[in-house]
């Protein structure tokens, strides 16, 4: 993404706020101008005091009120500024924030497969924070700073042109300073977080396979690869935090000269001119002379850190800008008592082209057929659910329920006939009750309580101390991975839709539950037309279709009986089931 | 943190040199304004301009010196910094490695690896900061008051009250908003786990279309976030505002003090000026002091949390039995439990019990059982990840207590439930087994872990990259390189602890077969929910709550045992009734 484009993005959201961006800035003007001002008087002041019954205490009073005046409206100004910024970074970064949600929930689901969910979520989060930080305070930084020094240099010239040259000359040497051990720098930097990335990894790997680790007596190569690398990590780190802690001192000692010159120059001047340039006025040099190179070090700080925003700004508008999935058709039916027949017509699909793995499937589902899809591990089983939800959309063919192709009627409609249940437990933040009724947020307490006894959920939650409203943390910690299930399962049980895709449990659920879930699936499946990724021989045998799949294709297909005769994959796979 | 001073050893020097260098550097910097009121007062009063430029000769002298001093103070201070926080790393990973299985459940290996990454980092940087800062910003702000006091008493007392205002602000805005930080902190987080969760639960979320209603929940914790920022951004951005207000009306109430004294006669208008500077350059140093602070609580509970994991210490003793001395050892019993029971720390019940089983050498034993029922617990006792509470378990007649670890563990292949690789070629994981073990010896045990085929059709083979975990294999494939991990090492006991539950029958089935019919086959121990993985093992243990349920072969247990039936028919029945099952 071009940065010029990303910065009219920028724009488009900060227009939003443009009167506050407007007041902002005119404090930010007021705030520098007047913090200038004040050396100044402060310098007026001193010279209302010469020596012993030389002070001129009606204009000292006089000056004194000036600067209380400048004081009271600088802090004024400096709040009211550092109110709108805040009002408008916060305000920017929620507008932000929620337009990336919002387009999280449209994108299609091939974009969420393909990315890592914590790179997504470090684009929504870390870098929206970024982008905020850096560009929205470091716009307002460099707009005070450049004001400071061209505000500096006009008040400075005024009161005194060759002093003034001094330090326009020399100050440049401080930022070429700062710039060289920048440089210089870099490669120690690179050096030294490239090793501590080595030894995060190691670490990660080490500790946290720590078991394995021990398992296979492999801790003193551990240690001794550690201590490899923590040895060289030593060395980087001293050399990039030595040399770029140098920057501090020199650009101080840099300042220092021109501090010394000023105050060379400055009284010499003193002298020469025979008081034109005054006291005071020299002690306003010297101050701003201390102030002036300050805002030079901030901005070539502020410019890294808006090219860092700039960056960031672009990977959250890549998010934003990302092509959401295809919208609903037009006339979009919505289904109504959906009976469950299915039709899949020449149906063809792949993730990526240059490998095509469902081709030419021809499948009719009768309403209440159960259709058994086995296979080897990885062979691709979740394809076909992906394809019935519309996770996914076919490339070729089609794919009907009760006669309507999924593609004519709305998402929302076809999704909630189906009711699925995965391997991969999954359940939101939430009370076990909020996670029950997600398919019907209106349950009544017996409708849930009944479905929880159907699916023999309800004895375990009303064991626990909450019962139902025992809430559910991220990890979901509490819960074994068989009560999961069990609640996903009443999840459907309890919304009851006319169409089931089921995945059968295997190893990580003990026997008991297993047989429970088992009568659950049982019951939920009796009159419904189900998918089932199945693992269970008898779940196979029963089923009315057999999708045998391998490698991503469908090789067979048929009732168990026929397949046997077949004898091809299946029967292999069926045999070996009993071989030792 | 005082358990962690011990790794300063050695480095005495850099700590006391780094700050007194600092400290140098800082007190040439109190002289600035002196000589400042020297010029004025000395040379533009008289006229004296070889006066001036001595004074200005002086005033680069001092900043050369303190560019000097404070060079040396940043050189010692990083060599100590980065030094300790080796040593700790060091110690600290060592450490851990001498931990055993009970301690690390105890701990839990991400909190391992923080305590590793980040707590050290920042105590790096917290101990760095302050040798360089600890020392000078007070000094600054103190000694500057302290110059104050030597020009002028009468004009000095501002700062006495301006110093206690300013830190009451910054200190107070600071203690304000900490804790409001990190609730603005945990309302980011709940954004953050927010979208996590639409996410990873996308699938979930779309099938019951919860989209709408995620979004509202979503602009909920949002909007939560945006109340506490702004909260907390109204305080501090009273920040600037008010130490400006102070410094400057301490300034001004300095300017008329000191005009009172000067009308007096008792200072001169250089002097003024001094003060003036020295009242400017404290507010700098409180700001940054301020934020030392912060760094240095933050280091301190860093260093605490460092120090609680190495004051852990292992609860096992190493035995001394290293294989060397021909001790009389069982040659009929490969393992043996005698009357074992496990009870793990802080836990209220035996997590087995009462466990007495003998296993001969080149035997096939099953372990069967629902989840909690203890198998993984017994199998982790015969390599000695965890000590018994009660009872003895025997490796090749002797108790595994009397062992060197790495005398047992190299008798015995474990293949863990979770199967981890780690980041190096398929041939550097192999070689965890066996240091030497060449390619031929590798291919061997692949082919028995039915993962020879799919290695050769890697790109580069053996040399085939594997991603940190592993993550650029499939599970089952994960696990079949596990399994051939342990072999590689030519156990002479083979525990697959529910490893091959990603397999299907058929590679299950092969891989049992091809262990079998090995030369010199180890003895081995199978782990798992599966019936058919273990119906032909030479004897079947039946776990249930911990306890014993059955002992015996398949046959014997379809009679006897009544959970080891149960098991079996929710897997075998309807087949049976078909008869394909006993085909």
């Amino acid at each position: 993404m071009r940065n010029r484009h990303i910065i009219k993005k920028v724009l488009h959201y900060i227009s939003r706020y443009w009167g506050l961006l407007i007041l902002s800035l005119v404090m930010a003007a007021v705030s520098a101008l007047l913090a200038l001002v004040l050396p100044i008087l402060t310098g007026d002041a001193i010279d209302m005091i010469v020596a012993k019954g030389q002070v001129d205490f009606d204009g000292l009073s006089k000056i004194i009120n000036r600067m209380l005046t400048v004081i009271g409206v600088t802090i004024v100004a400096q709040y009211i500024m550092n109110t709108c910024n805040n009002k408008i970074t916060f305000d920017v970064v929620r507008d932000i924030r929620r337009e990336a949600f919002e387009k999280i929930e449209r994108l299609p689901l091939s974009y969420i497969d393909a990315h890592p969910a914590g790179e997504i979520v470090s684009r929504v989060i870390a870098d929206v924070d970024q982008f905020a930080d850096g560009l929205l305070m470091g716009f307002t930084q460099l707009f005070t700073g450049m004001l400071t020094i061209v505000g500096t240099l006009v008040l400075m010239f005024r009161i005194n042109v060759h002093v003034t040259l001094i330090v326009v000359l020399i100050t440049p040497v401080s930022l070429f300073v700062a710039a060289f051990i920048a440089k210089k720098t870099y490669d120690m930097f690179r050096l030294q977080s490239e090793t501590r990335a080595e030894q995060t990894t190691l670490i990660d790997e080490m500790i946290g396979n720590e078991k394995v680790l021990q398992a296979f007596s492999y801790e003193d190569d551990a240690m001794e690869q550690f201590d490899e690398i923590n040895g060289r990590l030593q060395k980087a780190s001293l050399r990039a935090i030595f040399f770029s802690s140098t920057t501090n001192p020199s650009t101080r000692f840099v300042n220092s000269l021109v501090y010394t010159g000023v105050a060379l120059a400055g009284s010499m001047t003193v002298i020469a001119t025979g008081g034109a340039l005054t006291v005071g006025q020299l002690s306003c040099l010297l101050s701003y002379a201390n102030q002036y190179t300050k805002p030079f070090n901030e901005i070539s700080g502020v410019i890294t850190e808006l090219q860092n925003a700039i960056a960031c700004a672009g990977r959250i508008f890549e998010l934003i800008e990302e092509e959401p999935q295809i919208p609903e058709a037009e006339h979009a039916v919505t289904l109504h008592d959906v009976r469950g027949s299915l039709k899949l017509e020449h149906v063809g699909f792949s993730y990526v082209p240059e490998r095509s793995l469902i081709e030419d499937l021809n499948l009719t589902v009768k309403p209440g057929q159960r259709i058994a899809i086995v296979g080897p591990t990885g062979c691709g089983k979740t394809t076909l659910i992906n394809l019935l939800m519309r996770f996914y959309d076919v490339n070729q063919g089609s794919i009907a329920v009760d006669g309507t192709d999924i593609r004519e009627m709305t998402r929302k409609s076809l999704r909630t006939s189906f009711g699925m249940v995965l391997q991969e437990t999954w359940l939101m933040n939430g009370t076990i009750r909020d996670n029950i009724i997600m398919g019907k947020p209106d349950a009544t307490e017996e409708e849930i309580v009944a479905a929880a006894k159907a699916s023999h959920a309800h004895s375990f939650i009303r064991r626990l101390e909450h019962g139902y409203d025992t809430v559910i943390g991220e990890n979901e910690g509490t819960l074994s991975q068989g009560q999961k299930q069990l609640i996903c399962i009443t999840r459907v049980m309890l919304a009851l839709p006319p169409m089931l895709i089921l995945d059968e449990a295997t190893s990580s659920i003990d026997t008991r539950t297993e047989i429970k879930i088992q009568n659950a699936f049982a019951r939920m499946m009796q009159g419904r037309t189900s998918f089932i990724v199945a693992h269970r021989l008898s779940t196979i045998r029963e089923a009315d279709i057999i999708l045998v799949m391998r490698d991503g294709h469908i090789v067979e297909q048929g009732d168990h009986e026929s397949l046997l005769e077949q004898n091809g994959f299946y029967a292999k796979l069926y045999n070996s089931q009993f071989e030792t | 943190m005082k358990a962690l001073f011990k790794y300063f050893k050695g480095y005495g020097k850099e700590c006391v040199l780094g700050p007194l260098f600092k400290l140098l550097e800082a007190s040439f910097e109190l002289l600035i304004p002196l000589v400042v009121v020297q010029i004025i007062d000395v040379g533009i009063a008289e006229g004296d301009r070889t006066y001036i430029v001595k004074m200005c000769l002086i005033m680069v002298a001092l900043g050369i010196i303190g560019l000097v001093c404070s060079l040396t103070a940043q050189f010692f201070s990083a060599k100590a910094a980065v030094g300790f926080s080796a040593r700790v790393k060091q110690a600290l990973f060592h450490h851990i490695q001498g931990l055993s299985y009970s301690e690390i459940d105890t701990i839990g290996t991400s909190t391992m690896v923080t305590r590793m990454t980040s707590d050290i980092n920042q105590l790096q940087s917290g101990v760095n900061l302050t040798l360089r800062l600890f020392l000078r910003s007070p000094f600054i702000v103190f000694g500057a008051m302290i110059m104050a006091f030597t020009i002028n008493v009468k004009a000095a007392v501002v700062f006495v009250v301006v110093i206690p205002l300013l830190s009451v602000v910054v200190y107070g805005i600071m203690l304000l908003t900490i804790p409001m930080y990190r609730k603005v902190q945990n309302a980011l987080d709940q954004v953050l786990s927010r979208t996590r969760a639409n996410l990873t639960g996308v699938r979930v979320i779309r099938a019951f279309s919860k989209e709408e209603e995620e979004i509202s929940r979503f602009e909920k914790a949002n909007h939560e976030l945006v109340g506490i920022q702004t909260a907390v951004g109204s305080i501090s951005a009273l920040m600037n505002p008010l130490t400006f207000a102070i410094i400057n009306t301490g300034i001004i109430w300095l300017v008329y003090r000191g005009a009172v004294q000067v009308d007096q006669g008792i200072i001169t208008q250089g002097e003024v000026v001094a003060l003036v500077n020295y009242m400017s350059q404290i507010l700098i140093e409180l700001i940054k002091l301020a934020n030392l602070i912060i760094t240095v609580t933050k280091a301190v509970a860093c260093a605490g949390r460092i120090s609680g994991v190495l004051q852990i210490q292992s609860s096992m003793t190493e035995g001394t039995y290293d294989g060397e001395n021909g001790r009389v050892v069982n040659d009929r019993c490969a393992v043996e439990f005698a009357d074992v029971s496990v009870r793990y720390c802080n836990a209220s019940e035996d997590s087995l019990q009462g466990i007495t089983l003998e296993v001969k050498k080149g035997s096939v034993i099953g372990i069967i059982g629902g989840t909690g029922s203890g198998k993984t617990t017994l199998v982790n006792l015969i390599p000695r990840f965890y000590d018994v509470t009660k009872g003895t378990v025997r490796v090749d007649g002797m108790d595994v207590k009397e062992y060197r670890y790495q005398t047992l563990r190299d008798k015995i292949g474990i293949v863990p439930q979770k199967s981890v690789l780690f980041t190096g070629t398929i041939r550097s994981n192999m070689q965890w087994g066996k240091k030497d073990a060449t390619d031929e010896e590798i291919m061997k045990a692949l082919e028995i872990a039915q993962a020879k085929e799919f290695v050769l059709q890697k790109d580069g083979g053996l040399d085939a990259e594997v991603a940190q975990g592993g993550k650029n294999f499939s599970g089952g494939q994960r696990q079949r390189l596990a399994i051939a991990r342990a072999i590689v090492k030519h156990p002479k006991i083979l525990i697959l602890d529910d490893s091959a539950s990603a397999l299907d029958y058929a590679t299950d089935a092969a891989l049992r077969k091809a262990i079998r019919e090995m030369e010199d086959p180890p003895t081995l121990f199978i782990v798992s929910q599966r019936t058919a993985s273990m119906m032909h093992a030479d004897q079947i243990l039946v776990l249930e709550d911990g306890e014993a349920a059955g002992l015996g072969t398949h046959e014997e247990l379809l009679k006897t045992c009544e959970v080891y039936k149960e098991i079996y028919d929710s897997q075998f029945k309807k087949e049976a009734k078909g008869g394909v099952a006993n085909a």
